[in-house]
């Protein structure tokens, strides 16, 4: 048996509108091993939050599987009933929402939540109570006997934060899908909840799905990355390779826009000229085109198709076929 | 003169004190960034700030004027000149509104119903770059980032002249933030838009902020020119905190000062300096409080602080 835990194949999902049907994903393929970190990155508005509500099918009601296949330990997950889906999310997979408010119920105490959480557990309610304070104290919340019986508005941002990474990490997933866990933490938290995360994929064996505009720390933590642009993959491969020798002009330029590269003030910021793509009514050949400086010919008629590189390593890009860049 | 001059702002929520006196100025058109811990009160500040938490003790003058505790009809016109942006994007817009009913709010709370809203709608979205039919959506039919740019362009909409950003390009992807702080520079250049702005983004500090201030543990630890504090940073936290950066880089090798221990306790604050127990670099005099002192414009709250150059 190979070590795939979650495999992705030819996923397409659009969103009913009134302007017509958008189409969010596109034919996205990619794997997640057991006991690996994979990062994806992305334009805002690329589908990274799409692809994972579908993965969780926590999707909104306008949502409409087109075509592919989502498999989870080998099974795959579209045909599974509501009630075989449930049980999956609060066991096997464990979902960190990008607001932490989608996880919080405004009208119960953290502690009521986190104790809600382990109703599978046999344990007594006091040494529910007592994992429930460790775990948040783990996320680096201060008296966390005491704050389990507040309110989640009476956290702050980051807090709220972490204690969705506390409430999701309970359950000691198999996967643990994080939708920018760590946009409200400073530097030295951010830190430490990286560090938490390793520890746990090592410790269980966990793999991780992790979501970050913050190049630095998909640097940092992850082993693989796939890249995102308008609804597709446009590369993925090893986290070294994605950084250093990118294939896949949307990669370069995104990584040369990080402000982390510039150590003395810029006046003006690096970005990405010209518009992302309207996924209602989607351009011939490369999605990419409009904003590339390095266009052929061929990428107004033609969609460059996702093609292995070498080991491991993917990138849907013209520039990479000599027969038509020759 | 000066546009925003808090003066030892206290909050308390029950027994707890959340902010202990907090102190800083913003010129007009100045960026000043609030930088510091998670849970250490930034956006408190700027909500007591704003009227929107409560501030039991101290001063904030809005244009020479007295704000704090004002009631909701004496701070209405001054809504048009300060602006406040969310910490989160999708919980501040309200769901049944559509994004054009949203950003074109501002001007129907200050009763400008005869400007063209469509046409306002259209500007301000191009102005955050989200296509014009856009305006048509409700707030849950955006992503996170796309949210985030909805609240920009509604803080943008009266052109205030002074906008309370509570992590603004939290969740944006680093050309569309890039395409943000331009905006902002922009304004800040041909209105003279002052702004305080938080965040955990500490490049993003590096780039737009004039002026930043450290927070820990409800109180500034150390404020001063931004460069400054990058090239030089004296208190012990914000070195720390700058050391711990991630590069965007898999082979960074990053030397970093860890912290030791937990987050301190609000309920049960450290006696001393209140950042000793975890302080790599404390020295016995810090069990005395240290005072906020103040040289060449670099305030620095440490008995034991690092010397110039040290962390280099
Ligand atoms: N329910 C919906 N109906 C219609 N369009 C939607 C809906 N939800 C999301 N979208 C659109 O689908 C696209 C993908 O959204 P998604 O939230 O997956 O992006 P994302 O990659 O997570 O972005 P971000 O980084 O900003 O969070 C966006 O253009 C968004 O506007
Ligand atoms: N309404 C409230 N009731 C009780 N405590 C509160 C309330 N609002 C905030 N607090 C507490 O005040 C402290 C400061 O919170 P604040 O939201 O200002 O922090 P922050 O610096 O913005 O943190 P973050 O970076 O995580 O957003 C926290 O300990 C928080 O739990
Ligand atoms: S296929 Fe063509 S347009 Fe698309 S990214 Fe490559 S070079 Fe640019
Ligand atoms: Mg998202
Ligand atoms: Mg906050």
């Amino acid at each position: 048996m190979s070590d795939t835990l979650l495999q992705i194949d030819n996923l397409g999902v659009d969103y009913e509108t009134a302007r017509g049907d958008l189409k969010a994903l596109r034919d996205i393929t990619f794997d997640v091993n057991r006991g690996e970190i994979v990062g994806i990155v992305g334009e805002s508005g690329c589908g990274k939050s799409t692809l994972i509500s579908s993965i969780l099918r926590l999707t909104a009601p306008n949502t409409r599987f087109r075509q592919g296949e989502i498999r989870f330990k080998g099974q795959d997950l579209l045909p599974l009933s509501e009630r075989r889906m449930r049980a999956l999310r609060g066991e096997d997979i464990s979902i960190v929402f990008q607001d932490p408010m989608q996880t919080h119920n405004p009208v119960l105490t953290i502690g009521q939540q986190m104790l809600d959480i382990q109703h599978r557990s046999k344990a007594s309610k006091a040494e529910k109570r007592a994992r429930a304070a460790k775990m948040l104290g783990a996320v680096g919340i201060p008296d966390p006997e005491a704050r389990l019986d507040q309110f989640p508005h009476e956290f702050s941002g980051g807090m709220r934060q972490r204690i969705a990474i506390a409430m999701a990490l309970m359950s000691e997933p198999d996967l643990l899908i994080a939708d920018e866990p760590t946009t409200a933490l400073d530097a030295t938290l951010e830190v430490q909840i990286i560090e938490r995360l390793q520890e746990l994929q090592q410790q269980f064996d966990c793999a991780i799905l992790f979501i970050s505009h913050h190049l630095g720390v998909i640097a940092e933590l992850c082993d693989r990355v796939v890249v995102m642009y308008a609804g597709a993959v446009i590369e993925s491969g090893d986290v070294r390779e994605i950084f250093h020798n990118p294939k896949h002009p949307y990669t370069r330029r995104l990584i040369d826009c990080d402000p982390g590269h510039i150590k003395t003030r810029a006046r003006v910021l690096p970005t990405i000229p010209g518009e992302v793509p309207d996924l209602a009514n989607l351009p011939e050949g490369c999605i990419f085109r409009d904003r590339c400086d390095q266009a052929l010919p061929c990428c107004a008629h033609q969609v460059p198709p996702l093609t292995q590189l070498q080991e491991g390593h993917r990138a849907a890009c013209w520039l990479n076929h000599e027969e038509v860049s020759a | 003169m000066t546009l925003l001059d808090v003066k030892n702002l206290h909050t308390s929520y029950g027994k707890v004190d959340v902010l202990a006196g907090v102190s800083f100025e913003v010129e007009p058109g100045e960026t000043y960034a609030l930088v510091g811990e998670s849970g250490s009160g930034k956006t408190t500040v700027i909500r007591a700030i704003a009227g929107l938490a409560p501030a039991q003790q101290g001063s904030v003058k809005f244009d020479g004027r007295e704000i704090r505790g004002a009631s909701e009809r004496e701070l209405r016109p001054l809504r048009k000149d300060i602006a406040m942006m969310f910490q989160d994007p999708v919980g501040s817009l309200s769901p049944r509104l559509t994004i054009r009913s949203l950003i074109t709010e501002p001007y129907r709370i200050q009763g400008m119903r005869q400007r063209d809203l469509d046409a306002e709608a259209k500007r301000l979205l191009e102005m955050v770059n989200l296509p014009a039919h856009f305006a048509d959506r409700y707030p849950y039919q955006l992503s996170g980032g796309q949210a985030r740019r909805v609240g920009v362009a509604r803080a943008l909409a009266l052109e205030p002249k002074l906008i309370l950003a509570d992590e603004p390009t939290a969740g944006l992807d680093v050309s569309v933030q890039g395409e943000l702080l331009n905006l902002m520079n922009d304004l800040r250049e041909r209105l003279g838009l002052a702004m305080v702005i938080i965040t955990h983004n500490l490049n993003v500090v590096r780039h737009v902020a004039d002026r930043m201030g450290i927070m820990y543990l409800g109180r500034l630890v150390e404020e001063g020119d931004t460069e400054t504090i990058f090239a030089d940073p004296r208190h012990p936290y914000t070195h720390c905190l700058l050391s711990a950066n991630p590069e965007p880089d898999p082979d960074a090798r990053l030397e970093r000062i860890a912290l030791k221990g937990e987050p301190p306790s609000l309920l049960k604050r450290p006696q001393g300096c209140e950042f000793r127990e975890r302080c790599p670099f404390a020295k016995p005099i810090c069990t005395t409080v240290p005072p906020w002192e103040v040289e060449n414009g670099h305030g620095l709250r440490c008995l034991s602080p690092m010397k110039a150059g040290q962390a280099a």
